[in-house]
């Protein structure tokens, strides 16, 4: 059947969601691709989504350098994103980011997992607060 | 297997619109019966257009159906009370339709089979019928390749892909893509897309005009300018608008048709109205 590829229908519905609100959000999908982010995050992030394309999480997380309030760096299974991801429930936690514009920003962080069915996971959402 | 024989028993949305004003694009709810050239047969939704398709089944002596489901709204189902099929022990019938994170498909067919809203349940019907969730991933029946994904529409609601070697067909009868973006959208970020891409025919949602879909957004459904749209990223060859407002007479239908031809480009394909009894073959 030859068809084109589709996100899955939560996903889309879940990116009009975020496309809507003022609070940096991002989504994954069930691979731990990141597959979009608002135009709120894109203020902190400093380039649009269209321009950075889809990437790993992880990849785009480090980017921002986040670390914890010794200054270490935060390991990527301390991140709210990636615990969602891997053990597919809510996580929250605060942190301290380098944006691209070279400005440090406490943030914390809440990533809860997006379940079609009980037994289907389709990727995670990330929401990013401003402390 | 390549041909495809798409007979509309029912093409009107919400609720049964018998009467005068209805008589040229017809007041039955969404019924599709989709023939294959071995004779097997498919039907797509159970509204109220099922039960004449029902009386013409038994005349041709029809024992094997299969019928899928898009979503379980009464116009939707309403009509499968009254299939004559379901009333034949000779008669095996698989229903497929979306599956619920809650309940499955029998336990929620069975409500509209129980007082005070009918008088028989589900569990005492004649004929022997299976219940089936339709598969994340494409499958067959009689040859025919099926898939089916969750589509915009309030509740599980699913659109329908059917290809053979030499057609294909997709069935978006209840679907509101514009909610979650069509313009400036990559497809794979467009509801319904990659159930529609390229095919020959294209059932979709075109409920309302402009002003009426205006006061109407997230009910799940179109405006034909939507519809149109929604063809144009989708690359179908042949649009057939569907799921009539029950408000709309056959006059206000031909008026929605010349809307929808009038958004046409000149090398696009002009959008027509489904109505009851048309038949579209496919090679």
């Amino acid at each position: 059947m030859g068809r084109r590829r589709q996100k899955h229908l939560v996903l889309i519905l879940a990116r009009e969601f975020a496309s809507n609100l003022a609070t940096p959000t991002l989504i994954a999908d069930a691979d731990g691709t990141l597959v979009f982010y608002n135009e709120a995050a894109e203020e902190v992030v400093g380039h649009t989504f269209a321009e950075s394309g889809e990437m790993q999480v992880d990849e785009w997380t480090s980017s921002f350098n986040p670390r914890d309030e010794h200054g270490e760096p935060l390991p990527p299974e301390r991140r709210p994103a990636r615990f969602a991801l891997d053990h597919r429930r809510p996580a929250h936690d605060r942190f301290r980011i380098t944006s691209r514009d070279g400005v440090d920003r406490d943030v914390a962080v809440t990533a809860f997992p997006l379940f079609a069915h009980a037994d289907e996971f389709v990727g995670v959402v990330a929401i990013f607060w401003r402390c | 297997m390549s041909s495809l024989r798409l007979k509309i028993w029912g093409c009107r949305g919400s609720v049964p619109t018998p009467g005068p004003k209805t008589v040229a694009f017809g007041g039955n709810t969404s019924c599709v019966e989709v023939g294959l050239d071995d004779g097997a047969l498919l039907v797509l939704d159970a509204g109220t257009g099922i039960i004449d398709l029902g009386l013409d089944l038994v005349d041709r002596g029809v024992r094997r159906l299969h019928l899928l489901l898009t979503h379980l709204h009464l116009d939707h189902l309403e009509g499968l009370r009254f299939f004559a099929p379901l009333w034949d022990e000779r008669v095996a019938l698989d229903i497929w339709g979306p599956p619920s994170p809650l309940l499955g498909l029998q336990e929620r067919i069975a409500r509209a089979f129980s007082p005070p809203l009918f008088p028989i349940e589900l569990r005492d019907v004649p004929a022997r019928v299976t219940f089936r969730d339709v598969p994340r991933e494409p499958w067959s029946i009689n040859g025919v390749s099926l898939a089916a994904n969750l589509v915009v529409h309030p509740g599980p609601t699913v659109g329908f892909r059917l290809e053979t070697a030499g057609s294909s067909f997709a069935y978006l009868p209840d679907h509101e893509p514009a909610l979650a973006g069509i313009v400036e959208r990559s497809s794979d970020w467009i509801s319904g897309a990659a159930l529609a891409d390229g095919v020959d025919v294209l059932f979709h949602d075109a409920q309302y005009f402009e002003d009426e879909y205006e006061t109407r957004v997230g009910w799940g459904h179109s405006s034909v300018s939507d519809a149109v749209a929604f063809r144009r990223v989708v690359g179908a060859r042949r649009l057939l608008l569907f799921h009539h407002e029950p408000q709309h007479s056959d006059d206000s239908l031909e008026r929605l048709e010349a809307q929808a031809q009038s958004l046409a480009a000149p090398d696009e394909p002009k959008a027509e109205l489904a109505r009851e009894g048309m038949v579209i073959e496919l090679p």
